[in-house]
């Protein structure tokens, strides 16, 4: 009873944030319902019992998506950019809306498909993780995790091609004055070592718990960003050799471990025998790549500074 | 053997691509050599498919529906080896514009691994078998080809990379959204098992809508076009070719592998007219708002925008109802052969025209006056390309309108015959402009050129010759795509 009570609620919770973060006068106000919806989006999946879910709404959809917003709504202003002003948008309405008609009526009538969890459970013991979710990402549907982590190195790579040509090898992002004694130098002391011991148990779990690279990558990046933001870490030059190596290392060690695997007869192929470890060696190599991949987004692309 | 065949068109451009990041000095030297290998690899395929039919390697050990399965037919393989072809050309072509040359520039970065995980989405979305897998290859392919589009980093080209961006990632968010769906109905995001165990119930009719809705839009079908022409033409030239050559090309594969191969029951009469009509009108738009650009950049890219148009004429020739009759291997091989036209002629026309920017410092059309004197070679690429998307005999392009208008008459659908005719002629009135004032008598003085090495301008020609070629040596390919062809193999309608 509680249960169904906690879920209603959730539902219009949900429904509210979703609804201001569309109509809300304003960018900022808008994103900030936008994170707020997230958050109550991740609550649901955890309701669903999709942790895993939840753990990457919780970092990369409500918490760096935000972060990334609020900080294109920080550049509009220091543009000089002057808001749109608002105006109801009739035909875009209307095609959500009945978007949203056509998936509800559609998820209603479809038939009773049981999914591939049996499957998952068969083939769980030689996959080389006990985690089913990290089963699936590294080795059942490896290429899937394989592209998506390039996707990011791509999608850093064409930020820094909106960069100023005479920009060029300088440092990413405007540079940070922190007040010694200020509240933003405290908490850039005391959050970043509890944040790297979460970021790093999250990876570390991955394999047998909810978690892993994405997750513990994200939350290494926020670890990483507010230490900068208080003015003890400097971001290194875009043209950084070890910057770049870090960016890639991830990916590289996943594709040579799959065209490793290729020559032997089964691209991407894990043997039961090395899975384990495998697994948890692409994953702490991909954290790093994920983790410095995303800080950066965040920083946008190199500036000139006087 | 097979494993690497199908892993490393893959593999190679990613790991490339990598390497590209972090050593960015030896990015433009790798790159041409992943073309050339990846090229050769797909030669090879072509020729064991031929050999022993289609080949198909299970990802990680694992079958679907628990993983993922690279399959190369005719189709894909020979989407393959157009792909690798023209990749192998454009990447030389973009080293005098990209290449290091001591000091690592901004674009000279971003260039070579964008390119090759361009290269690496594109051979991804030809052979992959799974649906969520095809939605990742073609958010690499287009978060790629958006930020290529940016490259030049000028407020107008920004402009258009950002609404070619919301326009593909809205196509991707409902391609997504279909997947999910036929996924929570039947178990499988496996194309071949989805094919056995779809029934027309209307939850995968939906998946199936949302899916084609969103390649759609990515392959610019009118009324999705408009963001096009400007990302196309703003985009520096080598990844103009790429961009209006291939990108649409893997969306509209997928769409041809959804509508015959794994829902051919579902292809209505209303839907394969919708889908046509589209098209034709596609066509007929694109070809009027090409004849009216000043520049030739923009010709090019509204031209693109009317040659997707004839993809489309494939639903009402060789789907639906009609799929059994035996005019519908003609159409279905026919849309091929202009897609592969296509990608050649336009790939050459784009580098043609790259050259002819760099030699006169602008692409208005009055700066063409006479540049056939001093550019021979790339003008008589740009001329060979504009026979193929003219549809003139002896090109590519002709094959395909030859076996298209057989079918539209065979059929008895002579209004899509009407299409193709009209198309041909819009298309021969948008191309002569710069035709007539490159190959006129009078111009600018050769001497107040950019000299543009001899080298280069054999580029575009390669590719225009193998538009032409295309046309020449048809049977071969012809033959080729008919392996692994859904549906009734009937001997159709060989030119």
């Amino acid at each position: 009873m509680t249960g169904l009570v906690f879920d209603l609620l959730l539902c219009a919770l949900l429904l509210a944030a979703g609804l201001a973060a569309v109509v809300a006068r304003g960018l900022f106000a808008g994103v900030v319902f936008f994170i707020a919806y997230g958050v109550f989006v991740a609550l649901g999946w955890l309701r669903l019992d999709a942790i895993d879910v939840a753990l990457a709404e919780a970092a990369i959809g409500a918490g760096l998506t935000g972060v990334l917003l609020l900080g294109a709504i920080g550049q509009l202003s220091r543009a000089g950019a002057e808001a749109p002003a608002p105006r109801p948008n009739i035909p875009l309405a209307l095609a959500c809306g009945g978007l949203s008609l056509l998936l509800g009526a559609a998820f209603l009538a479809l038939p009773d498909a049981p999914g591939l969890q049996a499957e998952v459970a068969a083939a769980l013991p030689i996959s080389g993780a006990e985690n089913p979710v990290t089963a699936v990402l590294l080795n059942f549907r490896a290429i899937d995790t394989l592209l998506e982590s390039i996707v990011l190195t791509a999608v850093l790579v064409g930020v820094w091609a909106l960069a100023r040509d005479d920009a060029w090898g300088c440092r990413p992002g405007l540079p940070q004055r922190v007040r010694p004694d200020g509240v933003l130098a405290g908490f850039g002391r005391l959050l970043p070592p509890l944040g790297l011991m979460v970021g790093v148990y999250l990876v570390w779990a991955g394999t047998k718990q909810p978690g892993g690279a994405f997750q513990g990558g994200t939350v290494l990046a926020a670890v990483w960003l507010l230490a900068a933001m208080a003015g003890a870490v400097t971001a290194p030059r875009v043209t950084d050799l070890l910057l770049r190596a870090a960016l890639v290392a991830g990916p590289i060690l996943f594709l040579a471990v799959g065209i490793a695997g290729a020559l032997g007869g089964s691209f991407l192929g894990l043997a039961p025998a090395v899975a384990g470890p495998l697994i948890l060696a692409i994953e702490v190599a991909l954290t790093l790549s994920i983790a410095s991949t995303l800080a950066l987004l965040v920083l946008g692309p190199p500036e000139a500074r006087a | 053997m097979t494993t690497l065949l199908l892993a490393l068109p893959v593999a190679l451009p990613l790991l490339a691509a990598l390497i590209a990041v972090a050593a960015a000095r030896i990015a433009a030297d790798l790159a041409m050599a992943t073309g050339l290998l990846v090229l050769g690899l797909a030669v090879w395929l072509v020729a064991e498919v031929a050999h022993a039919g289609p080949v198909s390697i299970a990802l990680g050990g694992w079958e679907a529906p628990l993983g993922i399965v690279l399959h190369a037919d005719g189709l894909g393989a020979s989407f393959l080896l157009v792909t690798a072809l023209i990749m192998a050309a454009v990447l030389p072509a973009a080293r005098q514009g990209f290449a290091d040359r001591g000091a690592e520039t901004r674009a000279g970065f971003a260039f070579w691994p964008l390119a090759l995980l361009l290269f690496a989405g594109m051979n991804t979305a030809f052979l992959s078998r799974d649906l969520f897998n095809l939605f990742v290859a073609l958010e690499l392919l287009t978060l790629s080809a958006v930020a290529l589009v940016a490259i030049e980093g000028k407020a107008e080209t920004i402009t258009a990379a950002l609404r070619y961006m919301i326009f593909a990632l809205l196509g991707s968010v409902l391609f997504l959204l279909g997947a999910a769906l036929a996924y929570s109905a039947y178990a499988t995001l496996d194309m071949t098992r989805l094919a056995g165990v779809a029934a027309g119930d209307w939850p995968m009719a939906a998946a199936v809508a949302l899916m084609t809705l969103g390649l759609a839009i990515k392959t610019a079908l009118f009324p999705f076009h408009a963001w096009l022409p400007p990302a196309h033409s703003g985009a520096p030239a080598p990844a103009s070719a790429m961009l209006s050559a291939l990108v649409p090309k893997a969306s509209f594969v997928i769409m041809l592998r959804l509508w015959f191969e794994v829902v051919p029951d579902l292809a209505s009469p209303l839907l394969v007219l919708v889908l046509g009509s589209l098209g034709a009108v596609a066509v007929v738009w694109g070809s009027l708002l090409a004849i009216g650009q000043a520049r030739l950049k923009l010709i090019i890219a509204y031209s693109t925008v009317a040659q997707l148009g004839y993809l489309f004429l494939v639903f009402p020739l060789a789907g639906g109802v009609g799929a059994a009759q035996p005019w519908a291997a003609g159409a279905w091989t026919a849309v091929s052969f202009h897609a592969f036209s296509h990608a050649l002629a336009k790939a050459a026309m784009f580098l043609a025209a790259g050259l002819f920017l760099r030699a006169v410092g602008h692409d208005r059309l009055e700066g063409l006056r006479g540049l056939a004197r001093a550019m021979p070679i790339a003008c008589f690429a740009f001329g060979l390309s504009a026979i193929a998307l003219m549809g003139l005999p002896p090109s590519g392009g002709f094959t395909a309108k030859y076996l298209l208008l057989t079918s539209a008459f065979a059929s008895g659908q002579w209004i899509w015959g009407v299409v193709l005719v009209a198309g041909g002629l819009l298309a021969a009135v948008y191309l002569f402009r710069p035709l007539n004032l490159m190959f006129s008598k009078e111009g600018a003085d050769p001497a107040t050129l950019r000299p543009v090495p001899r080298g280069e301008q054999a580029l575009p020609l390669l590719l225009a010759l193998a538009a032409i070629l295309l046309g020449i040596a048809s049977s071969g390919p012809f033959d080729f795509l008919q392996i692994g062809r859904p549906g009734d193999a009937a001997a159709g309608l060989a030119p």
